[in-house]
């Protein structure tokens, strides 16, 4: 039970308010009527008579709210009218004093986010299906918010821009995505969100913020030390902190591009995988040119161009600098001090002769001058393009750059594999450590079979409630190859349009991309890649008895008990006979 | 002292009287009963309860239910009242009047339960 909360208080809130008006409407009533009820009046026979409070009161409650009636029961003396004057004033005063006050109330702001949060509450506390908590709807928070819908899971928003939380009632999802329009610092607006709640999933920490992005992880660890929490992280401090206490995901865009490019740089084809793999489903990838070996630029030595030129240095990557600042003390590389957005300086760094640029400064119109005067200077040029906010996309996308580095995507591909897929992050650990040929060999495989598009990657476990069929089936016994698991469950003689990339055991170390005739057990764990029809089909029949049998013997199991009864004696008849 | 204190024990403590003056005398009576009292006592009563509501502590709840109950028979006499007067073929007889006044008589029982807390309350915060 959770305690009594500040913002269960909006019918006290409104109640507190209401006092004033209501005895004052009371009051002007009560006078009105008494006084009614002492003004002599003339009666059909012309002899004096008192209006009773019954028809004082009736008389006043038409009068006092406009609809008027007339003089009951007979017509007024003019000491009643006098007075009659005197009550219609003071009701209009009333009403006008109540109404006054009710529309006040409703323009309250205070009022109104005591309403939105209240009702934002009672979303998040019925909620009954697994949901994430985003905090954070940047850029990165909308792509992740449309990818979790699209694959079908629900999503709670704190976010403290109230613009953006707008946003997020125009666009049109599947699913309601409730929101708060509040500070995700602080733990109670994180609790009112679901952190504690038994359907939560997953916290997400996405704001452009680190420190509010460490205040969520801690706050995730203690309340809600079971559920993983994935945070962005732009400085290595942050990581730093963050991992001291556990924090399972620590996602640092820069850090991960740089390891990408480092990848790029020495394995391509692992990185074709990769960047397939973990694309955003639903796009279609381009077989990208290789980063070339030669002489880099690095323009911007901030955050970013430190990481990789440290990258690049350990590649053994001959590298120029161009930055607006002196270089330290004692540079690990070539230093040219100027901008690079001009020719002079580009020309200084040896641009005719480099293989490849990386534009990396924080400004998204520096770096797209510095890449077109380059691309001026030498054609044949690699271009690296840091892209920081996501308004300029069209700008960048009429460049013809070779990789385009978006901080929020990258955060965004990254969140979704670890939360969706979470053998892919393993996968492409044991990826990175076999050799070049080998990925090359994969890769070619597998965009033949499913084409550049980006493939849907799921993990299944062989358990009683994902698998309660095939789970049921391997444990009485039965010998199941994976060959002869992946067959259509409506003919199969087809193929399942999916492949299995890793299999994962208790006991037993992970096999990439195991054969077709390794035999399943109870509780490994797969990773499997194919289009999204094969997904539906792979879990139909790894749970569903019938197409299970169908898919492994070719007959159709008879439903029903009657006919289960008679298929099985007819099968004994059969033995003994 | 406390303003808002005085006004809200003076509408309690008022209500109550008023009640009273209204109940006392021959039952079925009509002469020992005076409708003005009956109509300011419903007045005071409601004014009282309009005070009591938005107070979120146990003891305004309490003082909220005793304020509605002795609201709804106070207004229940009234009708009755209006309905003897106005609408019943003979009138305001005895047996009317025995039946407002034992209304009014539970409502006075309410007031004086809330007089009663009003006394508590203020015994309870000595300083």
């Amino acid at each position: 039970m959770m305690p009594l909360l500040r913002h269960q208080s909006v019918f006290f809130l409104i109640m507190r308010r209401m006092r004033p008006p209501f005895i004052l409407l009371i009051a002007i009533i009560a006078i009105s009527v008494m006084g009614l009820t002492l003004a002599p009046g003339v009666d059909e026979n012309g002899k004096t008579a008192y209006l009773s409070f019954f028809h004082a009161l009736y008389f006043i409650s038409y009068t006092a709210t406009t609809i008027g009636f007339g003089e009951i029961p007979y017509a007024f003396s003019d000491q009643q009218r006098l007075w009659v004057l005197v009550c219609i004033y003071l009701s209009v005063i009333g009403w006008a004093y109540t109404v006054g006050t009710v529309f006040a109330l409703l323009a309250d702001r205070n009022l109104q986010q005591a309403i939105r949060t209240q009702s934002f509450m009672r979303a998040v506390r019925n909620l009954r299906e697994p949901f994430y908590l985003v905090c954070g709807f940047g850029e990165t928070g909308r792509l992740i918010c449309d990818a979790l819908d699209r694959l079908g899971f629900r999503a709670v928003v704190i976010e403290q821009d109230e613009t953006k939380v707008g946003e997020i009632e125009l666009h049109g999802y599947h699913a309601d995505i409730p929101a708060l329009c509040a500070d995700a610092r602080n733990p109670e607006n994180l609790k009112f969100a679901g952190l504690t709640h038994r359907s939560c999933i997953g916290v997400i920490a996405l704001t452009n913020d680190d420190s509010a992005n460490l205040a969520i992880a801690i706050a995730a660890r203690l309340l809600a030390p079971k559920i993983p929490a994935l945070c962005r992280a732009e400085s290595a401090e942050t990581a730093a902190n963050m991992a001291s206490f556990g924090t399972r995901h620590i996602i640092n865009p820069f850090e991960k591009f740089s390891e990408y490019l480092a990848l790029a740089l020495h394995a391509p084809a692992a990185w074709h995988l990769l960047t397939w793999l973990t694309g955003v489903p639903g796009t279609t990838m381009e077989r990208q040119r290789d980063p070339p070996h030669g002489e880099w630029i690095l323009c911007g030595h901030g955050r970013f161009g430190r990481m990789l030129a440290h990258v690049l240095e350990r590649e053994g990557v001959p590298l120029t600098i161009i930055d607006r600042n002196a270089p330290p003390s004692a540079p690990s590389a070539r230093w040219v001090q100027g901008e690079g957005t001009g020719a002079p300086a580009l020309e200084a760094a040896g641009v005719r002769r480099a293989a490849g640029i990386v534009a990396a400064t924080a400004n998204d119109v520096d770096n797209l001058s510095t890449v077109v005067t380059a691309r001026e200077l030498n054609p044949r040029l690699f271009v690296i393009l840091r892209q920081n906010h996501f308004a300029n996309n069209s700008l960048f996308e009429a460049f013809d750059y070779d990789v385009n580095v978006v901080p929020s995507r990258i955060i965004a591909h990254e969140c979704l594999a670890i939360l969706t897929t979470p053998l892919l992050v393993p996968f492409l650990e044991d990826m990175k450590r076999h050799n070049e040929d080998w990925c090359d060999r994969l890769l070619g495989r597998l965009t033949d079979r499913f084409g550049w598009r980006v493939p849907t990657v799921w993990s299944e476990r062989i358990n009683l409630s994902r698998a309660p069929a095939l789970h049921r089936k391997l444990m009485k016994g039965a010998t199941i190859e994976l060959r002869a698991l992946l067959k259509s469950p409506s003919n199969r003689d087809d193929e399942l349009a999916c492949e299995i990339l890793l299999l994962r055991r208790d006991d037993d170390d992970h096999v990439l991309t195991p054969e077709g005739d390794t035999e399943l057990r109870p509780g490994d764990e797969l990773l499997l890649v194919g289009t999204a029809e094969a997904q539906r089909e792979f879990s139909l029949l790894i749970s569903n008895d019938h197409a299970l049998v169908y898919v492994l013997t070719g007959t159709d199991l008879p439903g029903g008990w009657i006919w289960e009864r008679l298929s099985r004696n007819r099968a004994a008849r059969r033995e003994t006979a | 002292m406390n303003l808002e204190k005085v006004i809200f024990g003076f509408f309690i403590v008022l209500a109550a009287t008023l009640n009273f003056g209204f109940f006392v005398g021959e039952v079925d009576n009509a002469q020992h009963h005076d409708i003005y009292e009956l109509f300011f006592a419903i007045v005071v009563s409601l004014i009282a309860t309009v005070l009591k509501l938005g107070d979120r502590t146990q003891i305004g709840a309490v003082h909220l239910s005793t304020s509605l109950v002795a609201d709804l028979q106070l207004i229940a006499a009234a009708m009755v009242w209006g309905y003897a007067a106005h609408i019943s073929p003979d009138g305001v007889t005895p047996e009317m009047v025995a039946r407002i006044v034992s209304l009014s008589g539970g409502a006075l029982f309410a007031n004086v339960v809330s007089v009663i807390i009003l006394i508590a309350e203020t015994i309870m915060q000595r300083r």
